[in-house]
């Protein structure tokens, strides 16, 4: 069973979010359209809506993560959830205890819903196709598979400032061989129309066959972002450094680090996101992370607001079925 | 009688304006911003502010996340977000809503204008009042009470022009 048929129940409704891959453009659009509700929700006196009231929800990181935990964190807090935060150092698997141990356990405490980050492609599958029936798992980011709800945050930033989605032009820059943010985005961007995709990085950081994904490659800067409406720049890893995939920070820089000078390539009502944590100097220049065309700190508050919706929904597919009136 | 008009529907609004004026005056309370319940309550709100002319646009409050059915049904269709042009802190308002029927309504929407703020008060308006109240909410002013059969179900359809319809729940 793949993930998007494990993500679905009889009714097709969403009942776990796992992946991007195989959703259908109107569960994006949904999903883009409550965000956009909740989204008025931190404005308020008191922050916070009671539809979870009463849940218990469990953040499962098993990687290092400050934004996509915390906007969980957040997002379950003012859905009025109650939330349980582990980390892998402070949880017993240190001690040995088994992922599935771990689970069975916390599902003994009525916990309802796992939100999991682990480094490994299929983690979040693997628990969603094993936790009863009643419990709901969100996919926070696993290996170099997917990182579904970061992709969705950015269609929802997109969508504010450009809602015209097939007539976008959009580059992804960097590291695309090691991202899995890349790849949720490219199905995200395909779903709802977007026909010009550009991928923007060294051979070495591009997977063979990619353009099978419906993306054109670019290997060069400037041409890559020539006329582009969104620039999605990716975090480079530090190990990739070490691995020998790249010279060094500087070189990197110098080729592929976004300027506001190589900005002009693109068009004048550009913007440029990021998913973060952002490398100053390394892919992107502070100039352009602090200047007028970059909407990244939006993302981190679209986070919220897009995982609220994602939360909401999945946590609404438990009940029996709508009746009339 | 399975269908009310245009031309009567605005005469039961303007009576409803005439009454609230009347009622704002008796208990001495000025400035009200006044509050649609999405999406019939918002229309018969809208007509109310240009009867009783008051400047500050209507409210618009979306209940969705304050109903009591989630468990039940899950997220209803998505409709506009809330939005309230002005704090309610301390403010008086006028809360409107096409239809009092259960008042589960109603108490989610009291439960949602606390989340903005503390009014003064609250005054609610509806355009019918039927019964079967689940709840003890009573409405203060109220455009048309109708006697109805609880498998009746009465539907405002609007914007423009406003009609009520009342047909037998499938």
């Amino acid at each position: 069973m793949t993930a998007h048929d494990t993500q679905l129940d009889q009714h097709g409704r969403l009942k776990h979010f796992l992946t991007v891959e195989g959703l259908s453009r109107e569960l994006l659009l949904e999903i883009l359209d409550h965000a956009e509700s909740f989204a008025g929700v931190g404005d308020r006196a008191v922050k916070k809506v009671p539809l979870l009231r009463g849940k218990t929800i469990v953040n499962l990181f098993f990687e290092p993560s400050t934004r996509t935990r915390t906007t969980f964190e957040l997002a379950a807090k003012r859905l009025s959830a109650d939330v349980l935060n582990l980390n892998s150092s402070t949880s017993s698997t240190s001690k040995g205890e088994s992922l599935q141990d771990m689970l069975h356990t916390l599902q003994a405490m009525h916990c309802d819903m796992f939100i999991i980050r682990h480094g490994n492609s299929g983690a979040a599958h693997f628990i969603a196709s094993r936790v009863s029936p009643d419990v709901r798992v969100i996919n926070a980011g696993d290996g170099r598979h997917a990182h579904p709800t970061q992709a969705v945050l950015d269609m929802f930033t997109i969508r504010r400032h450009k809602p015209d989605f097939p007539g976008l032009r959009v580059a992804i820059v960097g590291d695309v061989a090691h991202s899995r943010v890349a790849r949720s985005e490219i199905h995200a961007l395909r779903a709802l129309g977007v026909a010009d995709i550009r991928v923007v990085g060294p051979k070495t950081l591009i997977p063979a066959g990619i353009e099978s994904m419906g993306v054109t490659v670019y290997n060069e800067l400037e041409s890559g972002i020539r006329d582009a409406d969104v620039i999605v720049m990716l975090r480079l890893q530090k190990e990739r450094m070490r691995s020998a995939l790249l010279p060094g920070a500087k070189e990197y820089f110098n080729s592929f680090g976004l300027t506001n000078a190589r900005l002009r390539a693109a068009r004048k009502d550009v913007i440029v996101m990021h998913p973060g944590p952002i490398n100053r100097g390394v892919e992107i220049d502070s100039e352009v992370a602090d200047g007028t065309r970059s909407v990244i700190l939006q993302q981190v508050g679209h986070g919220i607001s897009v995982r609220m919706a994602i939360m909401a929904l999945i946590m609404g597919s438990l009940a029996p079925g709508r009746e009339t009136g | 009688m399975n269908r009310i008009g245009a031309g009567e529907i605005d005469g039961l609004i303007r009576a409803m304006a005439l009454d609230t004026g009347a009622w704002l005056k008796r208990t001495g309370r000025g400035d009200p911003l006044i509050i649609g319940i999405h999406t019939g309550g918002l229309w018969v709100a809208e007509r109310m502010r240009r009867e009783l002319a008051i400047d500050s646009p209507v409210g618009e409050l979306n209940i969705t996340f304050y109903r009591d059915d989630f468990s039940r049904i899950g997220m209803h269709p998505r409709v506009a977000p809330s939005h309230l042009p002005l704090a309610v802190d301390d403010r008086h308002l006028i809360l409107v809503d096409d239809v009092l029927n259960t008042g589960r309504t109603i108490r989610a929407a009291m439960n949602e204008i606390f989340d903005w703020g503390r009014p003064a008060s609250i005054c609610l308006a509806v355009l019918i009042e039927r019964g079967g109240r689940e709840l003890p909410v009573q409405a203060d002013v109220v455009g048309r009470r109708l006697d109805l059969h609880p498998d009746q179900h009465v539907k405002l359809l609007g914007p423009e022009p406003l009609a009520l319809e009342i047909k037998k729940s499938e």
